[in-house]
């Protein structure tokens, strides 16, 4: 690990103008991800600035019945918030079905949108990665790329997102609130995550030392009807292999709304928008669910070994929507 | 022939001696003596496979403050015996696989050494490398035995006449992949080198083993060689010397008097401290109309590293484990690019077992026969491997009531038995072997202390095996003592010699050396002893060791559970029974056992090591990439032994256990996959993608 | 630059100078000479040098001694009291819930911080009513909650029904 100056702010301006004077710094929460990284010369800033007790601690409700969950809420707090839990379970499954309980005591809410991907060429600073070293190619791409993307990816890389909170937030329509050298600004989940086109260095849309204050959750009528399933190769403690949030809303046999995030398929939490639209005014039975996935699969790209993901996710998707149809 | 003392100890459930110690944190591993003043070391590792170091820059590590010193093959100190290549250190530029140590930083600070390592510019020349093991190559070898020294090959009968007559056929190829050990403390060696006497505390199965080692690369007197080792954080045939011990005390050898720390990283236990290589091996079975096996064949293709040879014993067992007419085995090696493969936890049973007990599977299925009636009938006589009649064996009797406590009977033979919701729910057998092996050359010293109190002393190791307390109760009814009045002393060279712990061979070896040593103690001083007065004695060669085949055998029942969606896999209880004689402590026993088939669920659901080619190391090399079982994948453990009563293997009747809970547990799993979803999975491990309709 | 800083490490206050590189974990072995905690992977994939760090379970790892200057740490030491051992030390000997012992010390610390967890109702992976203010601990509960420790030598069939016991006594006082 390369020597680095440890710094603490006043406040969020504060660590928001020392970090815009170093460019070559990171923000410091739980430390979960970033100490990872730092071990292993994968990120080696010059600077830290500590902001784990500046932003807030708290999660508020809203005026509009949505929830406010400060940057600096760890993922277990979160996670058992009776707020959540009742309101919108297929976050608090999310978090408790990612990492282990001490990593969720520690990790934050804006650590844990920020986490890097687990792609092993990346991990490994002897093997060339577009992402870490931009022009010297993806190793994944015609390598061991087992847990790697069947969307959206290209040619410069084929990384997917780890997170399991964040596919959650990503259904659930989550607004991320920052503050950076530039001011104060909102961004939808949706919008934070990048694909990795021909910049695949970049993970999210955010600015050099724009810090994530928190994100809100809207009230949505439907989100205490959702569910996160979570697939892996041993029962706890590892990485999605496919992971599925959704939330439904059926009445008389009909789907009112859904909302459908996937996860381990790609460079960021991916919003199922097509099945989404096959679902509205379909009826309510396995069949539809099947083909909703089916459209939202089908422009799935399937590498040397993660075809599998491929009906994995459709499966998963098909259960999942089944699931919170009967009530299981 | 054996002695039988009154047993007062063996057989009781004594809780853990050290248990106090390892439950504060409080026993002192490797890295955690008190240390003064000391140095930390980081290693500089190659990233080509194959090839020469033209050039090393470390000046910017050297600028660093707090750097004493950058180690490369051109200022280590020169070892006498480079002789083995994996041990010759820093000597010559050569690369031999990917990850192999080319320089090493030397500093005041951990995190100093780790940062100098990093700006240590090495340019290698790089050689086309090797490193795929494929059945088809065209430079397959026979190598002279397979590990330790079992013959390469076997015949009996004609086995392609028997094949091509036989009712029923059985042509298949099961895989395993790379595994490795992950002791949760990883090699760690702390060295000081005072004035030509050298100290160190390692983690290893073997002080004595270690020091004649180190003694004879570095071209010293063993007297002037101290290996401490007390407390191991697990090793499972990954602790004898590598490496890494070489490379810690070269470092030492520059460091003036200071200790030098090495603990390997994680990602660093994967390149150059031992694994099991992957292997590819075909199995061919015919059986005539009423079950009874005809021909066996087992064809074994390992790899091994073209520096150091290992073959891994993967046939040895189908030499023993079933009557059959015709039998062939064989073993042919790949020698790549790679780090030395060793001894891993059950080595040649583990994935042999695993294909064999798979392939008995199909063959059951093919005649129309319960997998465990097929076992049965197929039970031999004597051993075919020796022709001698086995010490006991008491397979029939494990399968029997394991398949009562499992709860086998009226078993529906499926596939497709069974739902549970979602789940589809499937069971399956195998059988498990491990041989009785005793090695030479321990020593047990016993000294009377005063008020009943006995001081035994003898270089063994407990590396979580339990023999903390199992030499001490083996002591105490071997003296006609309290297990209380026995104070035992293990892991120091200054310590009477002691063999290796592995090949499940610790308690006969150092048990058979204690006993002896206490007859020799009651012989010279009676049951009125003097404070001080003391008897020595080394195990004793088995008198019965021409006469009889000596080995350990279980079964294991496991139940499965896969999703229908996902390919999910839990396993929710497995019951294993075994023969293994005399159990000296039943709680601990209980826990190797366990051990032993938690190690199986993870070899068949989760472990494996992915190199990829054009790289040459492996690739998942952490915790989080490389799975063992958590947990949450642990189910439910119905564990029981036979009375067994065998007077030939050693003077406690007991057999080794440590390694024989492996055997036969991936293949009861893979079995139990079979029935519950009609997928034959014979290439581990059983992950999700091969089961998704 | 070295920089000071105080930990409460088992009940008493440490004041030592660190590297900003330094980890909590490497603080309390290597500048305290504390060995309970233990680097089996250093990444925070094993547990095997779980502290609690402000009464909560965490991987000491991963955290940076500097980023956590003021805070109060237990280690499997401290648990044990005047001598005495804690009664999850005590149910871990009596069910031989170890063999090697090198993750015993973490597994003893997060399973007292586990239980702190499930006596305050938070929820886990396999918690069926999510919502539900209390949650039943299962062997089921016990196993998820303590999958963030390994154990190589797999133990945990003992671990299980240590950690049950040691929660049924205490409810039951």
């Amino acid at each position: 690990m390369k020597p680095f100056r440890y710094e603490r702010a006043e406040d969020v301006s504060g660590a928001v103008a020392t970090l815009a004077g170093e460019r070559t710094g990171e923000y410091l929460a739980g430390g979960t991800n970033l100490v990872d990284l730092m071990k292993l010369d994968i990120m080696q800033p010059d600077v830290l600035v500590d902001v784990r007790c500046l932003t807030s601690g708290e999660i508020e409700d809203l005026p509009d019945g949505g929830l406010r969950i400060g940057a600096a809420v760890t993922n277990s707090e979160v996670a058992a918030d009776a707020r959540v839990r009742s309101r919108y379970p297929v976050l608090s499954q999310a978090l408790l079905s990612g990492a282990s309980g001490q990593l969720r005591n520690l990790a934050t809410t804006g650590g844990n949108l920020l986490q890097r991907t687990r792609c092993p060429y990346f991990y490994d600073t002897t093997t060339p990665c577009n992402k870490r070293e931009p022009g010297t190619g993806c190793s994944a791409l015609e390598g061991c790329n087992s847990g790697h993307a069947i969307l959206g990816a290209s040619r410069h890389c084929v990384a997917t997102h780890p997170s399991d909170m964040a596919v959650a937030m990503t259904a659930l329509d989550a607004v991320v609130r920052t503050q950076g050298p530039a001011g104060e600004r909102e961004t939808p989940i949706t919008a934070l995550y990048r694909l990795p086109g021909q910049e695949p260095e970049r993970d999210t849309t955010l600015e050099h030392a724009e810090l994530i204050t928190a994100v809100d959750l809207p009230a949505l009528e439907l989100s205490s009807n959702s569910r996160y399933r979570k697939v892996r190769e041993r029962a706890s403690y590892a990485f999605a292999l496919v992971s599925v949030a959704a939330a439904l809303q059926v009445r008389d046999g009909v789907v009112l709304d859904a909302r459908i995030a996937l996860g381990g398929v790609a460079h960021r939490p991916w919003r199922a928008r097509k099945a989404e639209d096959v679902l509205r005014g379909a009826p309510a039975i396995e069949q539809s669910f099947r083909a909703a996935a089916e459209a939202e699969l089908a422009d799935a790209v399937p590498l040397r070994d993660n075809a599998y993901k491929v009906p994995l996710a459709a499966n998963v998707m098909t259960r999942t929507l089944l699931d919170l149809t009967e009530g299981r | 022939m054996t002695t039988t003392t009154e047993r007062r100890a063996i057989g009781a459930s004594v809780d853990r001696r050290d248990g106090p110690q390892k439950v504060t944190g409080t026993a002192p591993y490797a890295y955690e003596h008190r240390f003064d003043n000391p140095l930390y070391l980081f290693p500089v590792q190659s990233d080509v496979a194959r090839g020469r170091v033209m050039r090393i820059d470390a000046s910017a590590a050297e600028a660093l403050p707090g750097v004493v010193a950058v180690l490369t093959h051109e200022s280590a100190p020169r070892l006498a015996d480079t002789s083995d290549s994996e041990l010759a250190v820093l000597q010559a530029g050569d690369v031999a696989f990917r990850g192999q140590y080319v320089a090493a930083a030397i500093a005041e600070t951990l995190e100093t050494a780790r940062y100098a390592a990093s700006l240590v510019r090495v340019s290698c020349h790089q050689e086309h490398h090797d490193v795929e093991l494929r059945a088809d190559r065209d430079d397959l070898y026979k190598p002279d035995t397979v590990s330790p020294d079992y013959p390469t090959d076997t015949q009996e009968g004609d086995f392609d006449r028997a094949f091509s007559a036989a009712a029923v056929k059985l042509d298949e190829t099961y895989t395993t992949p790379m595994e490795h050990h992950n002791p949760m403390e990883p090699h760690t060696t702390v060295a000081l080198w005072e004035a030509g006497d050298l100290t160190v505390y390692e983690s290893t199965q073997g002080a004595h083993w270690d020091r004649a080692t180190l003694a004879q690369v570095f071209g010293l007197d063993q007297d002037r060689v101290r290996i401490i080792a007390p407390y191991v954080g697990g090793a499972f045939g990954s602790k004898t010397v590598h490496a890494n011990t070489v490379l810690a005390v070269l470092a030492a050898q520059t460091a003036e008097g200071r200790p030098v720390k090495f603990a390997l990283t994680r990602q660093q236990m994967f390149s150059g401290v031992g694994y099991r290589t992957p292997t590819i091996q075909r199995i061919r079975l015919a059986a005539d109309g009423d079950g009874h096996l005809m021909a066996t064949c087992h064809d074994v293709v390992d790899q091994t590293a073209k520096i150091k040879e290992f073959a891994e014993p993967a046939a040895v067992p189908t030499r023993t484990m079933y009557a059959t007419q015709s039998r062939r085995t064989t073993h042919r090696l790949a020698a790549l690019d790679v780090p030395a493969p060793s001894w891993m936890r059950a080595p040649g049973e583990a994935p042999g077992m695993f294909a064999l007990e798979s392939a008995m599977d199909e063959m059951a299925i093919k005649c129309g026969l319960d997998p465990v009636e097929f076992r049965i009938r197929n039970e031999p006589e004597v051993d075919a491997e020796t022709g001698l009649p086995y010490s006991s064996r008491n397979l029939i009797a494990c399968l029997r009531e394991g398949a009562r406590r499992f709860g086998w009977a009226d078993r529906d033979p499926g596939p497709h038995a069974r739902h549970d919701g979602r789940w589809q729910v499937g069971t399956g057998v195998a059988s498990s072997t491990f041989p009785v092996v005793r090695f030479a050359g321990s020593v047990a010293r016993i000294s009377y202390l005063g008020n009943g109190r006995f001081l035994v002393a003898i270089d063994a190791a407990d590396i979580g095996t339990g023999a903390w307390t199992a030499l001490a109760q083996i002591a105490a009814d071997a003296l006609g003592a309290d297990v209380d009045d026995i104070d035992l002393r293990i892991g120091d060279t200054r310590l009477p010699a002691a063999s290796i712990a592995g090949g499940s061979s610790g308690i006969t070896s150092w048990g058979s050396a204690i006993f002896e040593a206490a007859r020799a103690f009651r012989e010279r001083h009676g049951y009125s002893p003097s404070d001080g007065d003391q008897a020595e004695a080394s195990t004793p060669e088995n008198p019965d060791a021409g006469n009889y085949a000596m080995r350990a055998f279980g079964a294991c029942f496991a139940e499965a559970r896969v999703d229908a969606d996902t390919g999910e896999v839990r396993i929710p209880r497995m019951t294993g029974v075994f023969a293994a004689g005399r159990i000296i402590n039943p709680k601990t026993a209980r826990s190797q056992f366990i051990g032993g088939m938690t190690w199986g669920l993870g070899m068949a659901l989760h472990e494996e090591s992915l190199v990829d080619p054009r790289f040459g190391h492996v690739l998942n090399h952490d915790f989080a990439s490389y799975h063992i079982p958590a947990n949450a994948d642990s189910g439910q453990f119905d564990i029981a032994w036979i009375d067994e009563e065998d007077p030939y293997v050693n003077p406690m009747g007991s057999k080794g256990i440590g390694e024989i809970g492996i055997v036969g547990t991936a293949a009861a799993i893979a079995n139990a996959v079979y029935h519950a979803t009609g997928i034959r999975v014979r290439s581990l491990p059983i992950t999700p993608a091969k089961l998704l309709g | 630059m070295d920089v000071d800083i105080t930990l409460k490490v088992d009940g008493i206050q440490q004041r030592i100078a660190v590297d900003p590189r330094t980890t909590l974990l490497d603080a309390l072995r290597e500048r305290l000479g504390i060995y309970g905690p233990k680097k089996g992977c250093d990444h925070g994939q094993c547990g095997a040098c779980t502290v609690l760090l402000d009464g909560r379970r965490a991987n000491s790892c991963l955290a940076l001694a500097v980023a956590h200057d003021g805070a109060e740490v237990i280690t499997a030491e401290g648990l044990a009291a005047d001598g005495k051992l804690h009664p999850m030390q005590r149910s871990f000997i009596e069910h031989d819930a170890f063999q090697c012992g090198y993750c015993t010390p973490g597994q003893i610390v997060s399973a007292v911080g586990m239980l702190a967890e499930a006596e305050a109702g938070w929820p886990s992976h396999v918690t069926r009513d999510i919502s539900a203010a209390k949650v039943p601990l299962t062997d089921e509960e016990i196993r998820e909650r303590m999958s963030g420790n390994l154990c190589r030598c797999g133990a945990y069939a003992n671990i299980v029904p240590a950690i049950r016991e040691t929660a049924e006594t205490a409810r039951s006082r």
